[in-house]
């Protein structure tokens, strides 16, 4: 494997005293697509633009193919943008648009309409060449945008919440497109993104940001399955937390003890020590139900969602517990009643103690 | 947007996207301002030679009697013209701003087209229909309201002046009020309305208070032309209701007193200076409150 | 809103809606009446005096007065009076003139105002905005005075320097106001897409900015023939403009030739208002 695509070492930005970006450091590889998650004010959007040039670095370095990019104003930089609310110029008709960054590069005209072509079939659009971007819906103009960027054969696409405008159903079918545009033009994407659905759909690898720190750079399921503190356990899925101490070590088994009488096993990966204060996070679907388990309740809510159904559990120290059940036989008889006493169980594996 | 000049190239930039219009202000406006202001201290010798002898007296001559009522009149002019033009103009920018949106650019433009034609020639008109022969008499002879012998004299009278002050700036009264009317959230009327507010009280209450700064800014607009009106007392006024700007005129024609004047013009410079930042001020409280 | 109506009264509350709603929509009609009413009004009162005047310009009698009967004798006298001739084009020379300047110097302020921040922002902000509140009559005197005491000689040259003098600001705050309501993410996706800040400017933000300074350049040609006080004081002998000519006129003997010019003016201006502001929305479009 060669450099890797974009590097971000030690990089810093301040805005006046705010830090939008802390000492963020990353690689992301050639051909990946690579999506920065986090909520709003994370500092995801800072780190995109300052890797398209935008805004520039406080401190640290921004590398593209092991080459600094300090100092190179973005139209000099082999990467390109699809903007939040896609940017399109006004003025200009869709082919103008798509032709634009190709006619700044001063390609030869036949080149520029030949290309232009096709970036506009492979967005699915040979048509709508003549239009003004006001003459076409939000996914059309998402789809210009799309190809308004990629037309110029970028080092590295980067998108900033692309998504974000489009209603649930297309957003849900534009996300598949993107993956397969993707893989098919085999360009390193790196996709800003609030939606953790969205990133665990689409990325090869996801960076979860918080208060302008990475948390966690992982696959996705390591990010869902491994993360490593309760933000990135919280942020990603839903997840059940009970409070406990840590009561014996048994290789990577660990006991926690929520209360004198009840002991949980879980799971770590961190060094835990014995007495220590820790968090034990299970996701809803890894608890099964049964008359007696590791922890006992009363059931507070059962919610019939299709696919699951969902119980809401209170334990005795009043926090509460959902479990997640497939349906998996047509007829899901009434097995539990609200006010049911229920016990719940896990396997330690997918039970995972956090420090912190 | 904006940016810090960074490069040399940036200042560059500025500077020269910048000097033409700082030469043009400083040589034709700044400059000509900051000398009639030291004019204004001069003395002037009988045959209008300016003689370089600082002093207060255009300032102290200017409170004579006669110059007093002059400025009180110009003020009392254009604030009547300001609240007629209050007065009928915003109900008409309230009908625009309820018409539907294809409608109301056409009556838009219906009120901008005699905006956009010369002032002189719509003070002209009045001129011509105030005559003791003109349409306005001929029409009252008509109605047998008056008789033949016994026309009025419009004319070069103060509600001469007002009627052509109203005629010119009116527009500019309804442009503002329906901007902000116009601009004004329907949702807002709904709330009220929701809240138990019948029209007329949702009108006191809540359309009002919110297009007070097109209401602000309709009458600053008609206020500053008027106070320092010049044309319009001139033509129909007939030198029987001069204002300041006629006053300041005669200073640099007959009466050749070049200092005099400027320190007129100075007094009516600061009037305004003070309005408009009065109004600012009244504005951003405005803003502030809401 | 809704509040719980027992069953027995249900039947006539409903009753008492409908004529509740019966009783609103009168008065809404009615109000509609005497607003629509109101606004033929204004509207008479707005065209009713141009109205009188175009009439006048084919009246017989050599008074604009009473109505004599139909001519278009004063129409070959206009067109035949070389004062107004010269005077149509000095007013020309001057407007166009001034408002190519204007426009050309006030959209650069404009751009680097809006574009730049530096120190003496607020002072040029101040100086930009004086010469817009300050009577033209103070503006007028103060010019002449300068003139003066540089010993220029008034002239054509002297009415279109002081015509740019006030249009730059008129011309500037339409300019601003349109650059401020461009989103700054059209030149970041113009220098994204390889565009240095020339081209980001000269192939986005000029064409984005061109409805503003053709609505700006309008402003300043209606305010430059439209001017009367400023060029009054700053002509000379054989720069007299239209305006100048036309107050000239009504203080000797006013004829229905007056009438017929301002009939010529009205024509040129409701044909072209009308035109440019249809150029603009097309632009607009856009």
């Amino acid at each position: 494997m060669g450099k890797p695509a974009v590097e971000l070492v030690d990089v810093v930005k301040r805005f006046g005293d705010v830090v939008a970006v802390n000492d963020v450091s990353l690689k992301v590889e050639d051909g990946e697509f690579f999506s920065l998650l986090g909520p709003s004010g994370c500092g995801k959007t800072t780190s995109l633009r300052m890797i398209a040039g935008l805004e520039t670095a406080t401190e640290g370095d921004i590398l593209l193919r092991g080459e600094t990019m300090l100092g190179i104003p973005p139209f000099k930089r082999p990467v390109n943008t699809v903007f939040q609310n896609y940017a399109l110029f006004p003025h200009l008709n869709v082919e103008r648009n798509v032709s634009f960054g190709l006619e700044m590069k001063k390609i030869p005209k036949e080149e520029i309409e030949t290309r232009v072509v096709e970036a506009l079939e492979m967005v699915r659009m040979p048509d709508m060449a003549k239009r003004r971007p006001n003459q076409l819906s939000g996914g059309q103009q998402q789809r210009i945008a799309l190809a308004r960027a990629l037309v110029n054969r970028p080092e590295v696409l980067l998108l900033d919440e692309p998504l974000g405008a489009l209603d649930l159903k297309l957003r849900k079918a534009m996300q598949i497109e993107l993956k397969q545009l993707q893989e098919q033009v085999g360009i390193t994407f790196i996709y800003v993104t609030h939606d953790q659905e969205e990133a665990l759909t689409m990325s090869d690898r996801i960076a979860v940001m918080h208060d302008g720190n990475v948390l966690q750079i992982g696959s996705p399921e390591e990010i869902y399955e491994q993360p490593i503190n309760r933000f990135v356990a919280g942020f990603i899925g839903e997840t059940n937390f009970l409070e406990g101490t840590v009561n014996q070590i048994n290789g990577k088994t660990i006991d926690v003890s929520l209360d004198e009488h009840t002991i949980v096993k879980a799971h770590s990966n961190s060094s835990a020590h014995k007495g220590q204060k820790v968090g034990v996070a299970i996701r809803p679907e890894k608890i099964s139900l049964a008359s007696t388990g590791m922890i006992q309740g009363q059931i507070l809510e059962i919610i019939y969602i299709g696919t699951d159904t969902r119980y809401i559990i209170r334990l005795k120290d009043d926090t509460s517990v959902t479990v997640r059940e497939q349906n998996l036989n047509r007829i899901q008889s009434n097995k539990y009643q609200r006010g049911d006493e229920v016990g719940m169980n896990w396997d330690p594996a997918h039970a995972l103690v956090l420090t912190e | 947007m904006a940016i810090e000049p960074r490069t040399r190239r940036e200042r560059l930039t500025l500077n020269i996207l910048l000097s033409p219009t700082l030469f043009w202000l400083i040589f034709f406006f700044a400059i000509p301002l900051v000398i009639i202001l030291i004019l204004s201290f001069l003395d002037n010798s009988p045959n209008g030679r300016i003689v370089w002898n600082i002093q207060l007296d255009n300032y102290i001559r200017f409170a004579d009697q006669l110059y007093i009522k002059i400025f009180i009149r110009s003020f009392f002019i254009a604030l009547i013209t300001t609240i007629i033009c209050l007065l009928i103009g915003y109900p008409m920018a309230y009908w625009m701003a309820n018409q539907s949106l294809k409608k109301r650019n056409t009556f838009l433009l219906l009120i901008m087209l005699p905006f956009w034609t010369n002032f002189v020639i719509r003070t002209y008109a009045w001129k011509m229909l105030l005559a003791r022969q003109g349409q306005i008499n001929q029409l009252l002879i008509a109605l047998k309201i008056i008789d033949e012998d016994n026309v009025h004299t419009f004319l070069n009278t103060n509600a001469a002046v007002i009627m052509g002050l109203i005629y010119i700036w009116v527009v500019a009264m309804v442009l503002a009020c329906f901007a902000s009317i116009s601009g004004l959230d329907r949702s807002l009327l709904e709330a009220a309305q929701d809240l138990f507010a019948n029209p007329a009280r949702t009108f006191l209450r809540v359309t009002l208070p919110l297009t007070l700064p097109g209401i602000v800014s309709g009458s600053i607009l008609v206020f500053v032309p008027s106070f320092g009106a010049f044309v319009t007392p001139d033509m129909l006024g007939g030198g029987k209701a001069d204002m300041i700007g006629n006053l300041i005129s005669q200073q640099f024609g007959e009466s050749l007193d070049w200092p005099f004047g400027s320190a007129i013009s100075a007094i009516l410079m600061i009037v305004m200076l003070f309005g408009t930042l009065l109004y600012f001020r009244g504005l951003r409280s405005g803003e502030a409150q809401s | 809103m809704t509040t719980q109506i027992p069953p027995q009264t249900r039947q006539t509350q409903i009753k008492l809606d409908y004529q509740a709603a019966e009783y609103t929509s009168f008065m809404d009609r009615l109000k509609q009446w005497l607003f629509n009413g109101y606004a033929s009004l204004f509207y008479l009162f707005l065209y009713a005096p141009i109205f009188v005047l175009v009439l006048y310009s084919f009246n017989k009698s050599r008074f604009p007065t009473y109505w004599t009967g139909f001519t278009l004798e004063w129409y070959k006298i206009l067109f035949n009076d070389h004062l107004i001739g010269s005077a149509l084009k000095n007013t020309l020379i001057v407007s166009i003139s001034s408002t190519i300047i204007a426009t050309i110097i006030g959209t650069m302020v404009s751009v680097g105002i809006e574009r730049y921040r530096f120190r003496a922002k607020s002072a040029v902000d101040g100086l930009l905005f004086m010469p817009i509140i300050i009577p033209d009559i103070a503006m007028a005197i103060m010019l002449v005075v300068f003139y003066n005491l540089i010993h220029m000689d008034l002239g054509l040259y002297t009415i279109i320097i002081s015509h740019i003098a006030f249009n730059i600001s008129f011309v500037a705050i339409i300019v601003r106001a349109r650059m401020a309501s461009l989103s700054s993410t059209m030149e970041e996706a113009a220098s994204d897409l390889y565009a240095n800040e020339w081209n980001a400017f000269w192939r986005v933000t000029f064409p984005l900015l061109i409805p503003g300074i053709l609505g700006g350049a309008l402003f300043a040609f209606t305010l430059s023939l439209d001017d009367y006080v400023i060029t009054n004081f700053t002509s000379g002998p054989g720069s007299t403009t239209l305006p100048i000519r036309i107050i000239g006129m009504t203080r000797r003997n006013i004829t229905p030739e007056i009438n017929a010019l301002s009939t010529m003016m009205l024509l040129t201006a409701m044909l072209l208002v009308p035109l440019s502001l249809w150029l603009q929305r097309r632009e607009d479009m856009s």
